[in-house]
């Protein structure tokens, strides 16, 4: 959809929480991202390498974790997966459903390596 | 070197929702009713917006902020011949609006004189539903001709709305749409979604809408 501006502002909060931990780089970003957020990764990884150039994100590995769509049913209490299209509930043919996962777009966390501090080589 | 991992564990887009809550914020201290008017291109958000001041004036004031993706005021322009503010917001290119876009539109109109804002976003199903833009409602314009198949195919931006506008209901003789399928698919993502079918070109429907639309307004005026 957006991929530029989500891939920016996925480098702003990776630079800020990296800042503070006082990292000297970042070399991975761990995103979790549910099945219904309409991001592709390919486009994410490609304005990366653009965005991150001469940060300290620059050469992060993006690493994406997918969480698939679960929906539960209110009529008949089960939860189901969402395969291809939207559907009613599986088990009792209930429309009453509700997300509980798929909708999830965060970075879970970051790896940097830190500032050696007072080390002579 | 060693490596460490350091959690985070922040939304992706959580600067665009802290813009939002004061966007919401600073609605809600001028007591506006606010609106986030999405639909597809063509479904027919400016004519709603025009029926909608038409049978509000001259007794409500209602501000507009026009969303488009290219430097033109041909929206904006059909509000100001109404004789309501708007603002025109070219996103250079973006898909939708963002919070801090409708920041810059609210600066831009005389608030604390106003009764409502709507927002009319940038004709799009699929981005304007991830951004938040602190408004108090959700809207969407679905029309007949665009088929019934579209909450199938856009899930997410039907499973955030507060209210639902079927346009073009004076076309169902002529095309092939099915309401029950159509209604069965907003159900499943949004169950009990408020929703009014009306006409802009005929003006049918409107009667619900407009007596809903007040009662949103008069809450929002006493500060519930």
């Amino acid at each position: 959809m957006h991929e530029l501006s989500v891939t920016e502002n996925i480098l702003s909060i990776a630079l800020e929480h990296a800042t503070q931990a006082e990292a000297a780089r970042v070399t991975v970003i761990h995103l979790v991202i549910g099945q219904l957020s309409s991001i592709v990764d390919d486009s994410v990884q490609f304005y990366w390498d653009m965005v991150a150039e001469s940060t300290i994100c620059e050469g992060a590995k993006l690493h994406f974790s997918r969480v698939a769509a679960m929906f539960h049913c209110e009529d008949c209490a089960s939860d189901f997966n969402m395969d291809s299209r939207l559907s009613e509930c599986p088990y009792c043919g209930g429309i009453h459903t509700r997300l509980i996962a798929g909708d999830e777009f965060y970075i879970d966390s970051i790896e940097i390596e830190k500032k050696e501090v007072g080390v002579k080589q | 070197m060693s490596t460490i991992k350091v959690p985070v564990v922040e939304k992706i887009l959580s600067a665009n929702d802290r813009m939002a809550a004061i966007n919401r914020k600073r609605l809600n201290e001028n007591h506006v009713f606010s609106i986030n008017l999405m639909a597809s291109p063509g479904a027919g958000k400016t004519s709603l917006i025009l029926q909608l001041i038409q049978r509000l004036s001259p007794g409500y004031k209602i501000g507009v902020i026009e969303g488009d993706t290219a430097p033109v005021t041909i929206d904006a322009d059909k509000i100001t011949a109404q004789g309501m503010p708007a603002v025109q917001i070219n996103t250079g290119g973006d898909c939708h609006l963002d919070a801090a876009m409708v920041s810059d539109g609210l600066d831009q109109l005389p608030l604390s004189q106003l009764d409502l804002v709507i927002i009319e976003n940038v004709g799009n199903l699929i981005c304007p539903a991830a951004w938040d833009l602190g408004t108090h409602i959700n809207l969407l314009v679905a029309s007949v001709p665009e088929g019934d198949d579209k909450p199938y195919k856009y899930p997410n931006i039907y499973r955030g709305l507060s209210v639902l506008v079927i346009n073009k209901v004076d076309l169902l003789p002529y095309v092939n749409f099915d309401m029950a399928y159509f209604r069965r698919g907003v159900e499943l993502l949004n169950p009990g979604l408020i929703t009014f079918p009306v006409s802009c070109h005929t003006g049918e429907g409107f009667a619900a809408m407009i007596h809903w639309l007040k009662e949103q307004i008069k809450s929002q005026k006493s500060g519930e």
